[in-house]
């Protein structure tokens, strides 16, 4: 125990500010109210669904809970089930063998909702196109508010998104 | 064949098939891919490729099959991790393994029905769609008190969707059953109609986890049907490359082991290491996970000299903080209580299943390619295998703290030899025509192979990517037997198998 203390003591706070949102990332123009928004903004849950992807982004998407990103830190953080959920995030290319899955978990999500399509897979389905085994991007199976695009896209462009997506439209 | 990794290529008969695998088996080999290929344009019918290693080398078999009704004796009762590969073969390409025992679909959900073929070459995608859901026949358990709990596609952790079913009386599991194929991607087809450079770029994109791996695979590929090497400091770059994966993987495996057994302290203090040597991946190299910094005929990416002087301080600065929090794993009785006895893979069951890679060495399976077969550069740095025997979620644990300091000890060594400068690449435009190659990396989770076969043009015709989840994937079937249910994460974890990898 005592070197747990010690080690928690001497490694101090890493956690770095927070980006701001950033408009270019939407992709529909802001559906929800604000006093909605103020209400996210504070606590938000989030649902990742990872639609087809190489793993690539789900690895970014682990990175922002770490201590340098501290998503929880901002009142944000990932639940079990989509019920439970405020927000998706979804990375793609969406497969065709999971186009049903992904339709029924946002079926599944109470409204208001969002959705946050992760990177360039789930913006047009990357280098995987479409094809017979692919739908392309996220928007293709289900209504898209903000885009993170990258390969993967770094932690700090996936809390910019999600950011982006809570926040009032400029 | 000439190569990186010593290889026999050969065409046989059907009824050899069966003897040279029994044979190979005997003989302690095991089976590492099985792939088909449609050849029908130049009047060859389809060949069934199969790919085995023993302690010489790897040995390619190429069985001719005829056009209209291809099919080939059954394998997967000398090698049990033949079955889900037999299953793709049927269901991307229609060759069929007769007197196997299991003939489900694998990959095949309600994208294309039953009787077209992905991988055919005449395959019309539009004609071929259904919007059919997928039904699958899961073997029931029944008797009293036998429940079923459904888990998936989509998880309830940041994971990759496939389907778990568990057969549980009170909390015990008394069988587990995995339903893949979610993340089908179409890779294989979409290579065909892809360039040598484009594909180096998707096969950094079969397993984002493993990009390194899968890309220097890749390369040696091509490079073996080119009959070229890399010049030498490209190769020292992409072993630098490869130790860097495993680090951050390993580093990030630790992290959540902790976290699965509740000690939030590991979660932290892992990942503060891990996002390190991936700013540094960023800093040095121009990406996070390195993708695409591997490229046919050598590497895209170099080091300066103020680079290695920071690898050198991260070395020693992870050296010092794993050192610490290692002992803090090793004593802390609560972590180790649920590490110690999980998931237990006997070695004789890891023989019989064929496990590799780093589970396999947590249950006494020596088999490591940078050891075994050390292309250069590893030919020159002399790789201690970390094994076990004991085959539980703290062996796997023990194998990867090994394998990180292992690979820091390699890292060092790279940047030593990493002297002056030179050529990164050698241009590799096109390759020969009616090549065939195959290139194996060991990567983090175990051994990445690339099979690759030209036109007459020297075009992609077939690339076959394999993952070692295949391998790995059934074996975790058996190990959850007899655990209770909310091990299941911390067990599945300690394998951390790819589902993009095996689904592709």
């Amino acid at each position: 125990m005592y070197q747990i203390i010690k080690q928690i003591i001497k490694t101090g706070i890493k956690t770095e500010t927070a980006p701001q949102p950033d408009e270019a990332m939407r992709v529909v123009t802001q559906r929800l109210q604000q006093q909605i928004l103020d209400v996210f903004g504070r606590a938000l849950a989030i649902r990742h669904v990872d639609a087809g992807s190489c793993n690539g982004c789900e690895l970014e998407i682990h990175a922002v809970n770490n201590a340098y990103y501290n998503i929880e830190g901002l009142g944000i953080k990932f639940v079990a089930s989509p019920r439970h959920a405020d927000m998706l995030l979804v990375t793609g290319p969406v497969s065709r063998h999971m186009e049903t899955a992904l339709k029924r978990t946002y079926d599944a999500t109470p409204e208001p909702k969002l959705v946050v399509a992760i990177g360039d897979c789930g913006r047009d389905g990357g280098i995987f196109g479409e094809s017979y085994a692919i739908c392309g991007g996220v928007a293709n199976v289900i209504p898209v508010d903000v885009v993170v695009s990258g390969c993967p896209p770094t932690p700090n462009a996936i809390l910019q998104g999600i950011l982006t997506a809570i926040s009032a439209q400029k | 064949m000439n190569g990186a990794i010593p290889a026999w290529h050969g065409k046989i008969a059907e009824s050899d098939l069966q003897p040279i695998c029994q044979n190979v088996r005997d003989g302690g080999g095991r089976l590492v891919a099985l792939w088909g290929s449609d050849r029908r344009a130049t009047q060859q019918g389809f060949v069934l490729h199969t790919l085995l290693v023993n302690e010489t080398g790897l040995v390619c078999l190429d069985l001719p099959l005829s056009g209209d009704h291809p099919a080939y004796p059954d394998i997967s009762h000398i090698f049990p991790a033949a079955n889900r590969m037999q299953r793709a073969v049927y269901d991307l390409l229609g060759i069929y393994a007769h007197e196997g025992h299991d003939h489900r679909k694998w990959l095949r959900h309600g994208a294309w029905h039953s009787g077209s073929f992905p991988l055919r070459k005449d395959f019309d995608a539009a004609q071929s769609r259904t919007g059919d859901l997928d039904s699958y026949p899961f073997v029931q358990v029944e008797g009293v008190g036998v429940h079923e709990i459904a888990v998936g596609p989509v998880h309830a952790g940041i994971i990759e969707p496939g389907h778990f079913r568990f057969s549980i009386v009170g909390e015990k599991m008394l069988r587990l059953e995995q339903r893949f194929g979610y993340t089908h991607k179409g890779t294989e087809k979409l290579f065909e109609s892809m360039t040598l450079q484009q594909g180096a770029k998707l096969a950094g994109r079969v397993s984002g986890d493993s990009t390194v791996a899968y890309a220097w695979a890749y390369a040696m590929a091509a490079e073996n049907i080119a009959n070229i090497a890399p010049p030498d400091r490209a190769l020292w770059l992409r072993a630098l490359f490869l130790e860097r994966e495993r680090v951050a993987n390993h580093l990030g495996d630790l992290s959540y082991l902790g976290n699965d057994v509740a000690l939030s302290f590991g979660f932290a203090q892992f990942w503060i290491l891990k996002e390190q040597v991936l700013r540094n991946n960023a800093a040095l190299f121009g990406h996070r996970y390195l993708m695409d910094s591997i490229i046919p005929g050598g590497v895209a990416v170099d080091i300066s000299t103020e680079g290695k002087r920071v690898i050198e301080l991260e070395c020693a600065m992870l050296e010092r903080e794993v050192r610490l929090l290692r002992s803090i794993y090793d004593e802390h009785a609560g972590v180790q209580d649920r590490f110690i006895g999980a998931g237990c893979v006997a070695p004789q069951l890891a023989a019989q299943l064929g496990l590799c890679g780093l589970a396999g060495r947590a249950s006494a399976q020596a088999w490591d390619t940078r050891v075994q077969f050390p292309c250069a550069p590893y030919d020159k740095l002399d790789v201690q295998m970390a094994t076990y025997r004991n085959g539980d979620v703290a062996a796997r644990v023990i194998v990867r703290f090994d394998e990180l300091f292992e690979s820091l000890r390699l890292q060092r060594e790279i940047l030593v030899n990493l002297t002056g400068g030179g050529e990164l690449a050698i241009p590799l435009a096109k390759l020969p025509g009616n090549g065939f190659g195959v290139g194996m990396v060991e990567g983090w989770r175990g051994e990445v192979t690339m099979a690759m076969h030209t036109d007459a043009q020297g075009n992609l015709a077939r690339v076959h990517p394999h993952d070692p989840s295949w391998q790995n994937w059934p074996v975790l079937e058996h190990t959850v037997l007899g655990n209770i249910v909310p091990d299941f994460p911390l067990i599945n974890k300690s394998f951390n198998l790819s589902y993009s990898g095996q689904d592709l």
